[in-house]
């Protein structure tokens, strides 16, 4: 099947237009923190995230935690029960429950964290989905296909992290009082009734070039705060800020290589 | 005919169960579909894929779509009219036809048919 | 052989009408979690697996349990058991559909149940599960069926059955180890991460199967003309009272390995279902009604007179149904899930739906089993055994 050279110079032309706008709205959106072998974003890499702890505040966790619930359609319930949340604040003794004592900063006790998925490198969860609805894609980011989930929850049992949700009810009918412009996003779906889901990294954002929402929230509020790049780049932010600061994961005797990083000193 | 009474019965009860959707529709005919443009799409002339091509196979093209987007990241759809298109039902496809009960239900409704794909995808707002 | 089933006392139907009235029930409590979802359960985002769940695990274990019939008849040619073999497997057979409906019913979107066949994916052992559930229970109609038929004919079925009878015994060992490893494999839950997984369910399932089955059988021995036998009866008093004692064993060596350790992770599930965590301790009281039943099926299990003596051996197969049903069912599935991943406890109890709906699937599997008991006895009295 040949391609005429009038349509490829079309298609590279309309492709090379959209990856450099993609850019562009970046570097908008980011100033100083561009990703300087960020193009095109969605290509094969090792996605991760660190998290300055020092910058982060319970009212950034909040912040994110809107954005993010805004972007992604996901209601709120008001019900732990039931609950969907994709990013959310824990305290630092439920968020790492084996490393915390009583004698730690008072700072430190009282701090929230922002927890997410972790889009771990060997994660349990994929092992486990029957059918593959849950998968980790070659650039790190552990997804979800909302098409083919069952609904039998065995990634919910293997995640060690509680990272996951499911949709227990019809989330279009979760309750109006609190969900006042559900839909919040129209170029985004919502999910069904019997899925589970979780943070996807924002994949399909970061197919356009963009970060994801809660990263993007958190360094409007302080910059710097969620950095989020490769890290399988030596020179890309992420690793530049895993050298120079400690930084800590949840759980890393599980062996799940989690992709989340804390820093804290 | 061995308790032929009651086999006779049995046969007019299970066969008038069977026919009786006729009985009940005999008589009405239903309204052929009439999908309608919105001037948006009457603009644009060309859809994804030529009208013939998209009448009987749009729900495989989204299939598909949705197989290569979700699965394996690609989002671009180059179609045989030349042009590159975003592939998203509620990004691209709505947004030039944004009048489901105008467009989408009036074939799926003749037929009766309920696609799932609303449960999860959102629909644009419609002026009454 | 199945107009055997037709014919009945107004007992027999009287029972089987009872059975559907509770079937319809469920089935209609289900229509209705089908619609609405699963919020109808006790489930919640903590506990994602619940009573359904439970039910499934408990129930895959009896399904196994007619190896205990079967081995010592095929492998170690005890022909005393011949009277139950073919009981052992139609009860194995009622208890994997209810398994499967217990799936059925505990999915978020049934419709694409197919997907796990049409995209498989061996590293889920649920993908495993699948396939060893229904070819037990393939396997166990083809055997039982057909050992029957020739049983009603008198003469003795053919080598290709006898073949799938001796598949069957690895078999059955392999389902209850394959549902095992859906708990014994996952990193985060601290329960369940145990190498002794299989073996409890294994030792769980082999006494809680055959204490059924026994009393199962006193119920045939009182409504019609069949005895099972009173040494058969002995034999299987036996295997479940080494069946418990290995049960409970297990048990305690979890209980050792949790508290000498000393290790949060692996105390503080028992803990909670022990004792209550944080102030929350609704499964308590369940808890340690396992433990009184234990201690009452243990007692009458170990002394020989209360074991050979077929009215207290009746009371022990019930404490044992009991015990390990409580053990087996809520206690390991909300053991795994409290605490939670963040160290806090969410509690979970059943809804009034899930249980009748539960109700509906046991009601569905007792059906099935009075069906295919009442043709399995028939014919035995015909052939006057």
């Amino acid at each position: 099947m040949g391609i005429s050279r009038r349509k490829f110079l079309k298609v590279t032309g309309l492709s090379a237009l959209i990856a450099a706008s993609g850019k562009a709205g970046f570097e908008l959106l980011r100033p100083g923190q561009v990703e300087a072998s960020s193009v095109p974003l969605a290509k094969g890499k090792r996605w991760a995230m660190a998290i300055d702890m020092r910058k982060v505040t319970p009212e950034m966790i909040q912040e994110c935690k809107k954005a993010c619930h805004y972007y992604h359609n996901v209601p709120e319930f008001g019900n732990p029960k039931v609950e969907i949340k994709w990013i959310w604040a824990e305290q630092y003794e439920h968020a790492f429950p084996d490393e915390h004592h009583e004698y730690q900063p008072i700072d430190i006790i009282e701090k929230e964290f922002p927890l997410l998925c972790n889009h771990c490198s060997n994660p349990p969860c994929c092992r486990v989905c029957p059918t593959g609805a849950t998968w980790q894609r070659e650039d790190g980011v552990v997804m979800m296909d909302w098409h083919r989930c069952i609904g039998c929850r065995f990634c919910m049992a293997g995640c060690p992290y509680g990272s996951r949700s499911f949709n227990w009810g019809d989330p279009r009918k979760a309750p109006k009082e609190l969900n006042p412009n559900f839909p919040t996003n129209p170029d985004f779906p919502t999910r069904t009734l019997g899925v589970v889901e979780k943070c996807t990294f924002c994949e399909e954002r970061l197919a356009k070039g963009q970060l994801p929402v809660c990263v993007e929230t958190a360094n409007k509020i302080e910059k710097g705060s969620f950095i989020f790049g490769d890290l399988a780049d030596p020179d890309s932010n992420v690793r530049k800020a895993l050298r120079k600061h400690f930084s800590i994961r949840r759980k890393t005797e599980l062996g799940t290589h989690p992709n989340i990083y804390y820093i804290i000193a | 005919m061995y308790d032929g009474g009651k086999i006779i019965v049995g046969l007019i009860i299970g066969i008038g169960l069977l026919l009786s959707p006729f009985f009940y529709n005999a008589g009405k005919a239903l309204k052929p579909p009439k999908p309608e443009l919105t001037p948006k799409a009457k603009q644009a002339k060309v859809c994804v894929e030529s009208l013939e091509y998209m009448r009987s196979n749009h729900m495989h093209l989204l299939d598909k779509w949705r197989q290569t987007v979700v699965r394996k990241g690609e989002r671009y759809y180059k179609s045989t009219n030349g042009k590159t298109y975003y592939k998203s039902l509620q990004v691209t496809c709505l947004d030039c036809h944004s009048n489901k009960s105008k467009f989408c239900d009036q074939c799926h409704n003749y037929i009766g048919m309920k696609p799932f794909c609303w449960d999860c995808h959102l629909v644009p707002k419609e002026k009454k | 052989m199945l107009d055997r089933a037709l014919k009945g006392s107004s007992r027999y139907w009287g029972w089987l009408i009872f059975l559907l009235v509770l079937m319809g029930m469920g089935f209609v409590l289900w229509l209705y979690q089908f619609k609405v979802g699963l919020k109808i359960t006790g489930m919640s985002r903590d506990v994602s697996w619940g009573f359904y769940i439970a039910q499934f695990t408990y129930l895959v274990g009896v399904a196994a349990s007619g190896v205990m019939v079967v081995l010592p008849y095929y492998l170690h040619d005890y022909k005393k058991f011949g009277r139950l073999t073919v009981l052992g497997e139609f009860m194995a057979i009622a208890a994997v559909l209810m398994c499967l409906l217990f799936i059925m019913v505990d999915l978020g979107k049934l419709p694409r149940l197919v997907n796990v066949i049409m995209y498989p994916h061996p590293k889920s052992i649920l993908f495993w599960d699948m396939i060893v559930l229904n070819g037990y229970l393939i396997l166990n109609i083809l055997v039982g069926w057909n050992a029957l038929a020739a049983e009603r004919k008198g003469i003795h079925y053919k080598t290709w059955v006898k073949v799938l009878a001796y598949i069957s015994i690895p078999w059955a060992f392999s389902i209850h180890t394959v549902t095992a490893f859906l708990y014994a494999g996952l990193p985060g839950r601290h329960f369940w991460l145990t190498a002794i997984m299989a073996p409890r369910f294994l030792a769980s399932a082999f006494c809680s199967g055959p204490a059924i089955l026994l009393l199962i059988c006193f119920i045939i021995r009182k409504l019609t003309r069949f005895d099972p036998g009173k040494e058969q009866m002995r034999t299987l008093g036996s295997i479940i009272a080494y069946a418990f004692i290995l049960n409970i064993f297990f048990f305690l060596m979890e209980i050792f390995t949790s508290f000498y350790s000393q290790i949060p992770a692996h105390m503080d599930s028992l803990v909670y279902l022990f004792r209550g965590l944080d102030g929350y301790g609704r499964l308590a009281p369940w808890m340690w009604t396992f433990v009184f039943f234990s201690v009452v099926a243990l007692i009458l299990l170990i002394v020989p007179y209360t074991r050979r003596k077929e009215d207290t051996l009746a009371v022990a197969a019930g404490a044992v149904v009991i015990a390990t049903w409580i053990d087996k069912g809520l206690g390991l599935i909300i053991g795994g899930f409290v605490p939670n991943p963040f160290d806090k406890v969410f509690e979970y109890w059943p809804t009034v739906p899930e249980v009748l709906i539960s109700v509906g699937v046991w009601a569905t599997g007792f059906f099935v089993l009075t069906v295919l008991f009442k043709i399995a006895v028939s014919i035995k009295e015909e052939v006057g055994v």
